[in-house]
């Protein structure tokens, strides 16, 4: 039962901390479920993020359901997810109930610019991790610097990106392993 | 029976929006369309609480407009309706990948896919940094570049990095709270 509680705790934090979605909450998670539980690598985690992202669904949920099976199988994803939207079902809640003008306020504005700087730095420093475990050899080089400028500079979904680079790995993977031979 | 109806257009919306929170957004507008739920000016609203409170903003969407449509009992339909088809999808696919863990193909794919989402990864980061560090509206041209430049942004990155570099057991919310709090004491928003 303990591992629950973990779950359950570790990922009704990141819900309540995280600001910005997927994207924002890749560095707590590098924190909490790779560096504080060890419940999976900088690699596994770069895989999810890539599956989350081509397949359909919130990429913090879709991450959080592959940690929590990982883990503990159907039971282990399913509480990890509601653990993960917990938070937001209670402070969405309040704030709908009682505050709908809320993102107009200028304390909510200012703080809220102030946490995006924070984030992008903290994206930052996830990327950097990131990149030790994804761009082994030349032709991960290509790949990383190829997807980054193109998926910043054209409007093409991600799924196109995940699904070219798939088969450009598996083709590369096999020339590797015939020429070992 | 609107709750039946929110968990299934929900549910809908959970299986067919590909790509994260943002992109459940054309969805959120069509239901609200063809539904009267809600209206397009709410979504904007919706949208904006969304992006400035904890959570996946998709999420925070599912959430609140079930809770415009139909009280709390409606957000726990909605919420239940959007994550149901996450659960499933990837339930299923992390099954095969334990299965086929050691199949060449999976490596190779792996060994492609892994620098595409660190790739996408930062290209996303690079739309929040041109978002949080400049002030896009204040360009005049090549010769004056740097009236983009958001110095006060700039100067509390540069902060944050030496702070994540320095005090490394430190967790990122205690980051996440200085961000609000420096901004909120320095106008960051300008409002």
């Amino acid at each position: 039962m303990k591992i629950y509680w973990e779950l359950f705790v570790s990922f009704f934090r990141m819900g309540a901390i995280t600001f910005g979605g997927g994207y924002a909450m890749l560095p707590i998670l590098q924190r909490e479920v790779v560096q504080d539980r060890g419940w999976c690598t900088d690699q596994e985690l770069t895989d999810y993020f890539a599956i989350g992202q081509c397949t359909p669904g919130i990429i913090a949920v879709n991450t959080a359901t592959f940690i929590g099976y990982k883990l503990r199988g159907v039971p282990g994803a399913v509480v990890a997810t509601l653990s993960l939207v917990l938070p937001s079902f209670i402070i969405i809640g309040v704030i709908a109930a009682v505050l709908q003008n809320f993102a107009e306020y200028p304390l909510v504005q200012n703080a809220f610019a102030g946490i995006r700087v924070v984030v992008t730095v903290l994206i930052l420093n996830a990327v950097i991790k990131l990149l030790r475990s994804s761009v082994v050899d030349k032709p991960t080089a290509a790949i990383y610097v190829a997807t980054a400028v193109l998926a910043f500079a054209l409007d093409v979904s991600p799924v196109l990106f995940v699904v070219v680079t798939a088969a450009l790995g598996i083709a590369l993977h096999i020339r590797k392993e015939a020429g070992k031979k | 029976m609107i709750y039946l109806l929110l968990f299934w257009e929900f549910f809908k919306t959970g299986l067919f929006a590909v790509g994260g929170g943002l992109a459940t957004l054309p969805f959120l507008y069509s239901m609200g369309e063809h539904t009267g739920w809600f209206t397009a000016s709410q979504v904007a609203d919706m949208l904006a609480v969304s992006e400035s409170t904890p959570g996946p903003i998709g999420i925070n969407m599912a959430v609140y407009t079930g809770y415009t449509s139909a009280g709390v009992l409606g957000s726990v339909c909605a919420l239940i309706g959007i994550i149901t088809p996450s659960v499933i999808v990837i339930v299923l696919i992390a099954a095969a990948l334990k299965a086929f863990r050691d199949s060449k193909y999976v490596q190779g794919a792996f060994y492609g896919i892994r620098p595409a989402s660190t790739g996408l990864i930062t290209a996303a980061g690079l739309s929040v940094a041109m978002g949080a560090l400049l002030r896009t509206e204040a360009w005049t041209g090549w010769s004056r570049f740097w009236t983009v430049l958001d110095w006060k942004a700039l100067a509390l990155a540069a902060a944050v990095f030496a702070g994540t570099r320095l005090f490394k057991k430190l967790h990122p919310a205690v980051f996440i709270l200085l961000g609000a709090a420096v901004g909120a004491l320095f106008h960051f928003a300008g409002a």
